[in-house]
């Protein structure tokens, strides 16, 4: 009965929503016929004004920068969530191993992904160099870095991937990537410039050091997504390894 | 058929809400939601598209040939990225949920909350 209710009031709603959409989508401008708009503007003065041959990049990490901070900010604090989230108060101390027999990989899977990771960590490290002059960035490659990170996983076992990967490395540069961003736009206002004004010289398009800070910033956002997905995933691991472990010792 | 893809849009958003009223497992709301935020994705290309207008990279082709717009896929890009960090969040949630209460299902857990 009350998912009866709850259909009929969700219909209602629904149904007034989907009128009021339509509405106004046959209020927007023909599809694929916009004019004159900021992005136009944009896209006229990129090359000229920045150096930079990847529009997207260019805006961005320069043109709307702040507002990557942010983003960076949301996914900085959303580790930090996760991390609370999942951990218990009263928690035993983990026993790394305990996830170790029943998440054990086959020799084929070690032996690919090592062979794999070198090419995933370089692939990463291009996507994320390249942002301002190919389709690509920091978001991009450091997501593709974490799953290099990750392949040491699947290769190994959860104390290997803990020991090696989260506390050495995804910590600090999860707060590098952060930081670094901040460190950047206020080297804008130490030029006396304003925040995360691009205060570098631009260089010439297409090649890997032209405009400006963008690189830079590609780079930090780089090591903080790639961290974050990291410590994410190292979080939900441990869960499982909890799970497993109480499952072990009865 | 010029508005076809904003009504997928509305479609994307309207069919994920169905999903979220009607859901019997936390795991398959969270899902539910990211299908709403998909129609926000779809939208925001949708407005930038350009007949004819390439991508706008301007590494092999020359500035000034037309292209979609840049801003609308920036702001995708932001989109995606808060997307994926509000379901790792919510899934997390999840994950606690299960483990407090032993159920994933919402019409139960209110039952719990009395």
């Amino acid at each position: 009965m009350r998912h009866r209710a709850r259909l009929a009031l969700f219909s209602a709603g629904a149904l007034a929503l989907a009128v009021l959409l339509g509405w106004g989508v046959l209020g927007l401008p023909r599809f694929g016929h916009t004019h004159d708009t900021v992005g136009d503007v944009i896209t006229a003065a990129v090359t000229g004004e920045r150096h930079v041959s990847e529009t997207v990049g260019a805006i961005t990490f320069d043109y709307r920068g702040i507002d990557t901070m942010g983003e960076e900010l949301i996914l900085f604090v959303a580790v930090a969530a996760v991390a609370i989230v999942l951990r218990d108060e009263h928690e035993e101390p983990l026993d790394e191993g305990a996830g170790r027999t029943s998440l054990q990989t086959s020799e084929t899977i070690r032996f690919i992904g090592l062979a794999l990771l070198p090419c995933v960590v370089l692939l990463g490290l291009y996507i994320v160099s390249h942002g301002h002059v190919s389709p690509g960035g920091g978001f991009q490659g450091g997501v593709i870095l974490a799953s290099g990170a990750l392949l040491l996983f699947l290769a190994g076992d959860f104390r290997t991937f803990h020991r090696t990967v989260s506390e050495p490395v995804g910590d600090p540069a999860e707060a590098v990537g952060m930081g670094g961003y901040l460190v950047i736009g206020l080297a804008g206002l130490a030029f006396g410039a304003a925040f995360l004004d691009n205060v570098l010289p631009f260089g010439s398009s297409g090649d890997i050091a032209s405009g400006g800070v963008i690189p830079l910033l590609n780079l930090t956002v780089g090591l903080e997504v790639g961290a974050g997905i990291v410590l994410i995933t190292i979080e939900y691991l441990e869960t499982i390894v909890r799970v497993r472990q109480r499952e072990v010792v009865p | 058929m010029s508005v076809l893809p904003y009504f997928v849009a509305a479609w994307l958003v309207l069919v994920g809400l169905y999903g979220i009223a009607t859901s019997r497992n936390l795991i398959h709301l969270i899902a539910c939601l990211s299908v709403v935020q998909s129609g926000t994705y779809v939208v925001l290309l949708a407005i930038g598209f350009r007949v004819g207008g390439t991508a706008p990279v301007f590494s092999d082709v020359a500035p000034g040939t037309p292209t979609v717009d840049p801003i609308v896929a920036a702001l995708t890009l932001t989109d995606v990225v808060v997307g994926a960090t509000v379901t790792a969040l919510l899934l997390a949630i999840a994950v606690q949920t299960h483990k407090r209460t032993g159920t994933l299902d919402p019409d139960e857990l209110r039952e719990l909350a009395g």
